[in-house]
């Protein structure tokens, strides 16, 4: 009797090991969502809810470039330029115009970004899901004996967001470049009167969360169901994430990604993989009830 | 046209639920000749129209009126359509008590999430409630037993009495909902409450400082636009006879909020404008790919394309939608030599701030 129950203690400390990494993992790929989230939310005070769907259609673009046979790094490289052309883009036809309007108008139209470029991925590809290839090997790397849930392609997604978020902070806290983004982030109008140019720097928020939200692609395309609809869940979480982070601070994004990730994971584990939205839900209304402005962010003023 | 200057041309009353009671009726009187002379086929869209308008006007209640934005009502129409066929499934009680169960269960639901929502600005709520439609489905996917699974529940409406068509006797039990919720609606909004509704929107400190309990107003904009929409899911499922998750994607929620827009955002005479493009703009579209050759793949997509597209032009460059225009053309229609020069009534710009 006492051997049976050392086993089933075993087993349940592995299989919680296991859906701590995994949720790890994810949370790594939500904190690239909630980045992006995050750049554009600084730049513009915008969520921009079609990054998911921007995502999904440039890693659409790596596999057309892929099966052409193009090898994986350069693919890798060119459909981060384009994540970065295609924010920019978006940021200057379609969002500028909407500055000193509703709130309600970006999101409105953000949504109708996501609903054509969900559209035009369906069209072009058809609705199957297909196999999108990683970048290594998936098979989950080994301690001892026994093998555990964290592959060689999930420590390429960790050291992957490492690196995009140390950018971030780098570029951010010790560049003049993103001195004047910080300044436009903080007042727009004043940012202008000190002499920056705001426009740009605007441009290049939405740019620079086009690479996130396109890495966020790619990294998440070989372990889902990649077709039109792949990135929603993780766009989603991606929000609570950045929800939870605070919206404002880089750092959050991350912290906020581990959290929802392994929240999510274990509410997948425990109680069923269908749950997984409804425990992201309870726990985005939970964060809001607690702590509507996020852990990383300082309570603001109410404005009058 | 704007109620006032409506109401002024046709010489209607000027109390709210006489007149709206008034014009409901008279929609109501035309409506069953069109029904009567259109095709079995066509009654049937005429329904489905109607359903579309008891979702869309609680949406424009919810976003238009008081301001907060909901990416999720499909998840609400998904409760309504599931309490209905449960209620179908299990219990054999009076019909218009299971509408009003699965209107009751829905406005329960909007009041969960809008406790939260209270407390959130535009962005946050939008990505709460886009998360609401994504785990609504994944709810009934988890529990296949009760709700049936990929099967789904069914529900049928009552039987037509006499000789009359089924499609026939649905449409009108559809539209009586939809017309009925109208009246219900416009009334409230004539009422203090809908005032509430208004200030609340414009600005929440004024709105409390003239004695209004912002988040009580926020909670209950948000129980009666849950409860149309599960009313409007419940209707609707009615014509399609099921209930499954496949009929609560998040697509769905999409396209109710750009029905809304299009329509005329916080109208709600716009939201007959709403409904009519959600039920043939597939249509539409699916004519227009083979039109154009497209493979059948190809043709699924170009509603969502159009539907996409469309949102964001009227955003950009009318956001005041379908019944904005009509308002415009209203204000500035030609006067047949009246003498009176009394200044066109302003166009409430609902969507700005």
């Amino acid at each position: 009797m006492p051997c049976a129950t050392t086993t089933s203690g075993s087993s349940a400390v592995t299989l919680f090991l296991n859906y701590t990494l995994d949720g790890i993992a994810n949370g790594m790929i939500y904190a690239t969502l909630a980045l992006a989230l995050v750049l554009i939310y600084r730049a513009t005070r915008i969520i921009n809810f079609a990054q998911g769907a921007a995502g999904m259609l440039t890693t659409f673009i790596a596999f057309s470039l892929l099966s052409r046979g193009w090898g994986y790094w350069w693919a890798f490289i060119v459909v981060l330029a384009i994540g970065f052309a295609l924010g920019a883009v978006t940021e200057r036809l379609l969002i500028r115009p909407l500055h000193g309007k509703s709130e309600l108008n970006p999101v409105i139209v953000t949504i109708g970004l996501l609903v054509v470029f969900e559209g035009l991925a369906g069209a072009i590809y058809g609705n199957a899901s297909r196999g999108f290839p990683a970048a290594f090997s998936q098979r989950g790397l080994r301690v001892g004996h026994t093998a555990i849930a964290f592959s060689h392609f999930d420590v390429f997604i960790l050291i992957a967001v490492l690196v995009l978020m140390a950018g971030t902070l780098v570029l951010f806290r010790f560049t003049a470049l993103g001195l004047r983004m910080r300044a436009t982030a903080f007042s727009r109008e004043i940012a202008r009167l000190l002499g920056v140019r705001v426009g740009p720097l605007l441009t290049l928020g939405w740019g620079l969360a086009g690479i996130a939200g396109s890495l966020a692609g790619l990294l998440v395309a070989p372990t889902s169901a990649f077709g039109p609809y792949y990135m929603d869940l993780i766009l989603v979480y991606g929000f609570t994430a950045a929800v939870i982070g605070g919206l404002e601070s880089p750092v959050g994004a991350l912290v906020g990604g581990l959290i929802s990730g392994l929240c999510i994971s274990y509410v997948g584990g425990y109680l069923g993989s269908g749950l997984e939205p409804l425990g992201a839900l309870a726990l985005l209304m939970v964060a809001l009830m607690a702590r509507p402005e996020g852990i990383f962010a300082r309570p603001p003023a109410r404005r009058v | 046209m704007d109620t006032a200057s409506l109401t002024r041309f046709l010489r209607l009353p000027r109390q709210p639920l006489l007149r709206h009671l008034l014009v409901a009726a008279g929609a109501g009187v035309v409506l069953y000749f069109v029904t009567v002379q259109l095709s079995t086929y066509n009654d049937y869209q005429v329904g489905e129209i109607a359903s579309y308008i008891v979702v869309l006007a609680g949406l424009s209640l919810l976003t238009g009126t008081n301001g907060q934005i909901s990416l999720g009502h499909g998840g609400f129409m998904a409760v309504g359509a599931y309490t209905l066929g449960l209620f179908m499934t299990h219990t054999g009680t009076n019909f218009v008590l299971e509408l009003a169960a699965a209107a009751a269960v829905a406005a329960a639901a909007g009041i969960v999430i809008g406790l939260p929502a209270t407390r959130l600005k535009g962005p946050y709520l939008a990505g709460m409630t886009l998360l609401l439609a994504l785990a609504v489905p994944s709810i009934a996917d988890k529990w296949p037993a009760t709700f049936g699974g990929d099967q789904g529940l069914t529900v049928s409406a009552p039987t037509a009495p006499g000789s009359l068509v089924q499609e026939q006797w649905l449409s009108w039990i559809q539209i009586l909902g939809a017309l009925i919720v109208l009246v219900l609606l416009a009334n409230l909004l004539w009422s203090r409450y809908g005032r509430a509704f208004r200030a609340v929107r414009d600005d929440e400190i004024a709105a409390s400082l003239a004695g209004i309990h912002v988040a009580r107003t926020k909670v209950l904009a948000f129980a009666i636009s849950a409860a149309c929409a599960g009313l409007g899911g419940a209707l609707l499922a009615l014509s399609t006879g099921v209930v499954n998750t496949g009929e609560f994607p998040l697509t769905l929620s999409i396209q109710l909020l750009a029905a809304m827009v299009l329509g005329g955002t916080g109208t709600l005479i716009g939201m007959v404008w709403g409904g009519i493009l959600l039920v043939f703009l597939p249509q539409w579209s699916t004519s227009l790919s083979s039109d154009f050759n497209l493979g059948s793949g190809a043709s699924a997509y170009l509603a969502t394309i159009i539907f996409g597209v469309v949102l964001i032009v009227a955003m950009l460059a009318a956001p005041n939608g379908i019944q904005g225009g009509v308002r415009w053309l209203w204000a500035h229609r030609p006067r047949l030599g009246r003498g009176d020069h009394e200044a066109p009534a302003p166009v409430p710009v609902s969507t700005g701030d």
